[in-house]
């Protein structure tokens, strides 16, 4: 679930608290997003793509935090990851046009 | 669980006038919505989530059955009807087919980014979710629509013999609000029964509470043993890269078959030798079936499902994992509300169904719709009750607000007898109910009936709990929905006493011919199965 805010990172644009499905986030007085009802999260990894700054981090346990702390998450460069592979950018999306997913549908059968 | 928002005193609230409402975010409310809005009537579309990462098709990577028209397409739906354990219906396999690649073709002409083939032309069986909800959300605003993110409904609104809108409430501030208008469209999409699968956690079921409480009954609540592979712990809940995997147990043993070969490909012939070995211990797999290429297409084309693996730190094709089956209830599962008219509507006026919150038996049977069906049938539904609703509304044009009475019941209009029902408590009890791999991938007379009594004790607690206020409401009425939808499943599934398609009884393995019908569910407080053959006969003959 989600588990990390970075501070640093964070422009406070206000879109994850929008655009997450379950209504995780509220914000506090400067515009900062607190995780507020962390255990509603269904760890859909969309605050991630959405965020134009790769300043969320969600783990990977569905079902209650791993306490991941965010040094780790940099030294280890899960910041922005699935936002990556998909080919979306600082908060766009794009790559959709590369899905090679019709070769495995292929191959499955 | 608990919110700190402070309650609010639930008055009526702000009030919408429409002429269709569309209830969802998820493909079948957006194409609900372009249908309708097409034929010039006002469309509003109210989410419980945002409406473009809400449900179960924006955090995934959907499938689509994808055929083209001409002489394929006939071949197409016979061999796909094989598979449907005899309960599906061609006509609607036909039409679905026909009206999905038509919309698919819209796509295509809209903009949509879609992956080309070597010869140039364009890839459209397939639509990856993040960009395909979002790119809609874009039409759907395109088209008109006034779309309310994180407003979800709580119930519907009805005059003598219509429904005539919905109330909800604003997650922000736990303040209610009302819809008027000529026509509803549930696109509620399926019931998780609180698994944490993808897009799973406001997937309640609620369009089926509303259903019900309108008078319209449900079919297919039987083919709910549908469980899919996924990383234990994780919310990935997708079976596709398990095609490669092997199987082994905690010592390293490689899983066998009863031929003593090793269990492979998990979301074919392999998951139910997996879900045996599950009910005796944990289960670990490797995806190392697949080769180099493959490896770099499953990586590049399903990102989501290495999100895990990668935040745990392994590499999925070289070290083995533990996994476990997750529970999909009616998302992946094939019942829900029984539709009775080629528009989708339900038999109550003014009440039509899109999407996973409708039974798909007509196109999938007694089987699963997930890996194509589904999504097809999400947009093929959707633009057939958005066209049926804007029909009916543009013929109820007088129309009065102040005559619309609220039809819902337990979670919002409780007796107040008693105030000790703890809501996460009494939601894990249901969930334990009918998510375990004993209670709903392999069901037996003595389990069903134990937990056809557990859960109508707890909807009888729910019904004499006083009413759930302010944000609240929406917890209240989730549980009262989930433990409804769980209701009809267990009876529905006691009444099948054989095993077909997803529905797979212990007591009685083999298929039985004399029961290849379908099962309606209907009422609340007291809850009736049927077989659809014989209540039309009796229907007939009385
Ligand atoms: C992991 C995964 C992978 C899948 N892959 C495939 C695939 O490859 N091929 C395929 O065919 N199918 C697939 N499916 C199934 C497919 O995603 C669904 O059939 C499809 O999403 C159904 O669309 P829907 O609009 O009916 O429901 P959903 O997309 O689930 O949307 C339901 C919507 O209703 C809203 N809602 C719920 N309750 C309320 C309320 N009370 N008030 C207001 N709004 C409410 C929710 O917020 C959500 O927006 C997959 C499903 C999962 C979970
Ligand atoms: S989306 Fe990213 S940048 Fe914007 S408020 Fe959220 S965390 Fe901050
Ligand atoms: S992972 Fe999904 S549910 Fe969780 S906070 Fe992010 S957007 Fe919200």
């Amino acid at each position: 679930m989600i588990e990390v805010i970075s501070t640093d990172r964070c422009i406070r644009c206000d879109i994850c608290e929008r655009i997450c499905p379950a209504f995780v986030f509220d914000r506090d007085e400067t515009g900062l997003p607190v995780i507020a009802r962390q255990d509603d999260c269904q760890t859909c990894f969309l605050c991630e793509i959405y965020c134009p700054t790769d300043a969320l981090y969600v783990a990977e346990d569905a079902h209650g935090p791993t306490g991941i702390s965010e040094a780790e998450v940099v030294e280890r460069g899960l910041f922005g990851t699935y936002a990556r592979s998909l080919g979306w950018s600082r908060g766009r999306a794009g790559g959709a046009q590369n899905d090679p997913t019709r070769h495995i549908r292929v191959a499955q059968v | 669980m608990a919110s700190r928002r402070k309650a609010q005193p639930e008055k009526d609230g702000r009030l919408i006038e429409t002429d269709v409402l569309v209830v969802g975010g998820g493909p079948s409310a957006a194409w609900a919505a372009l249908s309708a809005a097409e034929t010039g009537v006002r469309v509003v579309l109210v989410d419980k989530g945002y409406h473009g990462t809400s449900g179960a098709t924006a955090p995934s990577n959907t499938g689509t059955w994808c055929v083209p028209p001409g002489e394929g397409r006939a071949a197409s739906v016979e061999q796909r009807f094989k598979r449907t354990a005899g309960l599906a219906d061609r006509r609607w396999m036909l039409r679905a087919a026909d009206q999905a690649y038509e919309n698919l073709l819209k796509l295509v002409e809209w903009g949509y980014p879609f992956p080309s083939e070597e010869d140039g032309s364009l890839y459209i069986a397939n639509l990856r979710g993040p960009d395909y909800m979002r790119f809609v959300r874009q039409r759907v605003q395109k088209a008109g629509v006034t779309i309310l993110d994180h407003h979800p409904i709580l119930e519907l609104l009805g005059d003598d013999n219509h429904i005539g809108g919905a109330a909800g409430l604003v997650r922000r501030s736990g303040a209610s609000f009302r819809v008027s208008a000529g026509a509803v469209v549930l696109a509620t999409g399926g019931c998780a029964f609180f698994e944490r699968i993808l897009g799973g956690t406001g997937l309640t079921g609620d369009g089926s509470l509303f259903a019900a409480e309108a008078g319209a009954s449900l079919s297919g609540m039987e083919f709910t043993g549908k469980y899919t592979l996924s990383p234990h712990g994780s919310s990935l809940n997708k079976g596709l890269p398990f095609r490669w995997a092997t199987f082994y147990r905690e010592n390293g043993e490689v899983l066998r078959n009863a031929h003593g070969d090793p269990v492979t490909n998990g979301i074919g012939g392999g998951e139910r030798q997996v879900a045996e070995a599950l009910l005796t211990g944990p289960v670990y797999a490797r995806l190392d079936l697949a080769e180099p290429a493959m490896q770099d297409w499953l990586r590049r084309g399903q990102p989501n499902c290495f999100q895990p693996y990668d935040r745990m730190g392994i590499n999925p094709f070289e070290q083995r994992f533990r996994v476990e089956l997750k529970y999909e209830g009616t998302v992946r599962g094939t019942g829900g509300i029984r539709i009775v008219s080629s528009d989708c509507g339900t038999g109550v006026a003014g009440l039509y169904v899109a999407g996973d919150a409708a039974s798909r038996e007509n196109v999938t049977g007694g089987i699963s719709g997930g890996g194509a069906i589904n999504a097809s049938w999400a947009i093929a539904s959707g633009w057939w009750a958005g066209h049926g609703a804007a029909h009916h509304a543009r013929r109820r044009q007088s129309r009065d607000a102040a005559r619309l009475q609220p039809l819902g019941t337990a979670g919002l209009r409780g007796s107040g007898k008693r105030d000790d029902v703890d809501l996460a408590a009494t939601a894990q009890a249901v969930h334990d109910e009918i998510v375990p791999l004993d209670k709903s991938y392999w069901r037996t007379a003595a389990a069903l009936e134990s937990s056809r009594r557990t859960l109508d004790d707890i909807w009888s607690r729910l019904g004499q709990t006083g009413p759930a206020t302010g944000i609240e409401r929406l917890r209240a009425r989730e549980l009262a929905s989930v433990t409804a939808n769980a209701r009809w499943t267990v009876a529905a599934a006691l009444l099948r006493t054989e095993s077909r398609g997803v529905h797979r009884r212990r007591d009685f393995p083999g298929e039985d011919d004399a029961q290849a019908s379908r099962i309606t569910v209907s009422g609340l407080g007291k809850v009736t199965a049927a077989r659809e053959i014989l209540a039309l006969e009796t229907a007939r003959e009385g």
